[in-house]
């Protein structure tokens, strides 16, 4: 009969749990979004250029705000793209 | 007293000297109107993610001061808005986050390439100091 120890590697035991997601703003204490930093920008934005959701992201409801804030600066100043066809 | 942050596009079709002449105005401008200015950050020439008046570069600039003469970013704007040479300008209130935000850039500690290079830079004065203790 197979014990507990032959059958642990059996199944992944990564399936079906859920990995918690979190805010990276708290968790590494960033306090200010710089729009001029577009590589850093570039990570909550999708391929056409458009703001990624918090359910995505992680992101709490105020740093999701200062990014979109950012993110909107950038645009105005043409560090990013309004519309974007392949932008990653 | 307030810090600012002041980021605008020259247009690149301007002759070297020009483009110089235009942000150096306006850095004169801030200084009679008596503020400080904390630092200058010349970004250079870059590319525009969409075309603006026509051009798809622009050379941008980035000053950071202090003041108490609030009245004078409405001139600025102004001045920038009046201007056929600025393309687009952006004005920011620093709060302490952005100050401190501000400073550690300036010193490096921000950024994945400066970081590289300042652990780079360890490293080789740490094995320039070996040798040097292995000479002796």
């Amino acid at each position: 009969m197979a014990t507990k120890e032959d059958i642990k590697f059996l199944n992944n035991p990564k399936i079906g749990q859920k990995v918690k997601k979190y805010c990276r703003f708290r968790r590494f204490g960033i306090k200010y979004i710089d729009f001029k930093d577009t590589d850093f920008l570039m990570s909550f934005i999708n391929e056409q250029g458009k703001l990624l959701p918090r359910r995505i992201t992680g992101n709490s409801m105020k740093y999701q705000r200062k990014v979109a804030i950012a993110v909107k600066r950038a645009r105005y100043m043409g560090l990013l793209p309004y519309l974007a066809d392949c932008l990653k | 007293m307030r810090q600012y942050e002041t980021t605008f596009i020259i247009d690149p079709t301007l002759s070297g000297d020009e483009i110089k002449s235009t942000a150096n105005m306006y850095f004169d401008f801030l200084k009679n109107e008596g503020c400080e200015i904390v630092h200058i950050d010349e970004i250079g020439v870059k590319q525009l993610a969409y075309a603006i008046n026509k051009r798809t570069a622009g050379v941008y600039y980035s000053v950071e001061y202090t003041t108490t003469n609030y009245a004078l970013i409405a001139k600025l704007e102004l001045a920038f808005r009046r201007d056929e040479r600025v393309m687009r300008d952006v004005t920011l209130a620093f709060d302490k986050h952005a100050i401190k935000y501000a400073q550690d850039k300036r010193a490096g500690l921000i950024g994945k390439k400066k970081r590289e290079e300042r652990e780079a830079a360890a490293a080789a004065k740490k094995q320039a100091e070996d040798e040097a203790d292995d000479n002796a």
